[in-house]
């Protein structure tokens, strides 16, 4: 079943959250990972792996460089689910 | 001409207790932070030992969330310690680069290491989480504190086994004369209450296997003694120069007298029976406190509650005090709080300091037959000192034959 952007970004922003501590709520789709959030290399990469258990697809490594911002990561999980 | 070194922070997370206050008063009312392991894999490992002294408020209860995903259980205790010591400094005003940290572990992210082998081995290596390596490498917790505390005059770890945070807070001596730097974190933690480190220990025999009586398994210097206890947490000393101290307007708990390590060159695991490299760890802080033995009137022990260790570390007092002994007033806290590996050095100095501080030495608990073999005067409840000047000192001894000693000293303006 394919999921929406809206399940997928509050998820997103929870597993985000967990991760990093910023509020869900700042977890928005046009809000870029590094610039906006800060997030490094190594919180990117957990997150990336804690997405693909709660949302059951595969985000490879090769594609996580080009998820810049929330709405990159977000629709790359809804065409993939 | 040496610099005068001060202490002037103290902070831990024990089995006594969640910060310095409550160990303190939880050990003078000779109580025991022992207790039995409500794991579910003590029965899924068949763990022949199935209690130790676990901190007493879990480090989860303190940190942020963040840290706590961030850092091995090690540091989570060491980062508790070290903020705690750091406030009670006065959060001292001074330069990063003239700050350092001097802080060990004995064993390491023993949890980290060995969650991330089973994650391998059941989910694979992409599921291995990124923060491994830093969270498991031992100058972790060292590394933490530095960040936390903006320390940039060098984060150094020392590792010796159980006599890691004793030479951490030795290490700081030769920093602080150096000249380069004018404060230190000193200490040490342990977060080894794990099935692996505790069925090693007990393969090796060097554990209490009193199952059924867990808060009088730790009892050094008992006839009936039968191995050491484990412990976990973390405790932390601002040091500086009496210098900086004294422009800052800092409150002075004691003067760091001395303190040196050597080694035995013996055996792996098994103190020399002679004791000639611990009584010369001993020598050798106390000649460098400018003292002579018959300064000496109080002594945190080593003592474990082994049955070779203890002896082993009598043989080396007599060695070192001759009849003098038998006027030192000594002490053995692992009975209360089972031995915190790499971070018994920093919380038994923190006992030491306080000792001569709040001048009461705290009990040695579970005493109930004295090893007639080992004649000292074993203070069994708190204990005042009369006025003057105290110059207490605080052993640790570690497997690879390493010997570190402190001296603390009342301090006078």
């Amino acid at each position: 079943m394919a999921l929406t952007q809206a399940d997928v970004l509050s998820g997103l922003a929870e597993i985000v959250n967990e991760e990093t501590g910023i509020a869900a709520s700042d977890v928005q789709l046009e809000k870029h990972f590094t610039n906006d959030l800060d997030i490094d290399s190594i919180s990117m990469m957990t997150i990336v792996v804690n997405a693909e258990d709660k949302f059951g697809v595969k985000i490879p490594d090769e594609e996580v460089k080009n998820l810049e911002t929330v709405g990159d990561a977000v629709n790359f999980i809804v065409s993939a689910s | 001409m040496a610099k005068k070194l001060v202490v002037t922070g103290l902070g831990a997370t024990t089995p006594l207790g969640g910060d310095v206050a409550t160990t303190w008063k939880n050990l003078l009312a000779g109580k025991s932070g022992i207790t039995t392991l409500d794991k579910e894999w003590i029965a899924k490992y068949e763990v022949p030992v199935t209690f130790a002294g676990q901190a007493a408020v879990p480090a989860s209860e303190v940190l942020a969330i963040q840290e706590v995903k961030r850092l091995d259980p090690s540091s989570q205790f060491a980062l508790i310690a070290a903020r705690e010591a750091w406030a009670d400094a006065g959060s001292p005003e001074v330069s990063p680069e003239r700050l350092s940290v001097e802080f060990s572990t004995g064993i390491g992210g023993v949890w980290t290491l060995l969650d991330a082998f089973e994650t391998l081995q059941t989910r694979g290596p992409r599921r291995v989480l990124p923060m491994t390596v830093p969270m498991l490498m031992p100058n972790g917790p060292a590394a933490a504190i530095g960040m936390d505390l903006s320390a940039r005059g060098g984060v150094r770890t020392s590792v010796s086994a159980c006599a890691s945070s004793t030479e951490a807070i030795s290490n700081a001596i030769t920093r602080l004369q150096s000249g380069e730097i004018d404060v230190v974190i000193a200490g040490g933690c342990e977060a080894a209450i794990h099935p692996l480190p505790l069925s090693a220990f007990a393969a090796m025999h060097a554990l209490s296997r009193r199952n059924d009586d867990p808060t009088t398994a730790s009892r050094p210097y008992d006839t009936n003694r039968d191995g050491f206890v484990m412990g976990e947490g973390g405790a932390a000393l601002v040091i500086e120069t009496e210098e900086h101290a004294k422009a800052r307007g800092a409150r002075i708990y004691a003067e760091l007298a001395g303190g040196a390590v050597t080694s035995d060159a013996y055996n792996i695991t098994a103190p020399d029976p002679e004791g000639s490299g611990a009584a010369r760890a001993m020598l050798s802080t106390i000649a460098q406190a400018g003292a002579k033995i018959e300064d000496v009137l109080h002594i945190n022990a080593h003592a474990t509650s082994t049955a070779v260790g203890d002896i082993a570390e009598y043989n080396a007092l007599r060695r070192v005090f001759g009849d003098h002994l038998d006027k030192i007033a000594i002490t053995a806290t692992k009975s209360s709080t089972g031995h915190l590996l790499g971070g018994a050095g920093a919380i038994e100095a923190i006992f030491t300091i306080l000792a001569i501080y709040e001048r009461t030495i705290p009990p040695t608990i579970n005493l109930f037959d004295q090893d007639p073999a080992i004649p000292l005067d074993v203070v069994t409840s708190p204990r005042k000192i009369p006025a003057g000047p105290i110059l207490a000192i605080s052993n640790s001894f570690g497997f690879g034959g390493h010997n570190a000693v402190v001296a603390f000293r009342s301090y006078e303006s």
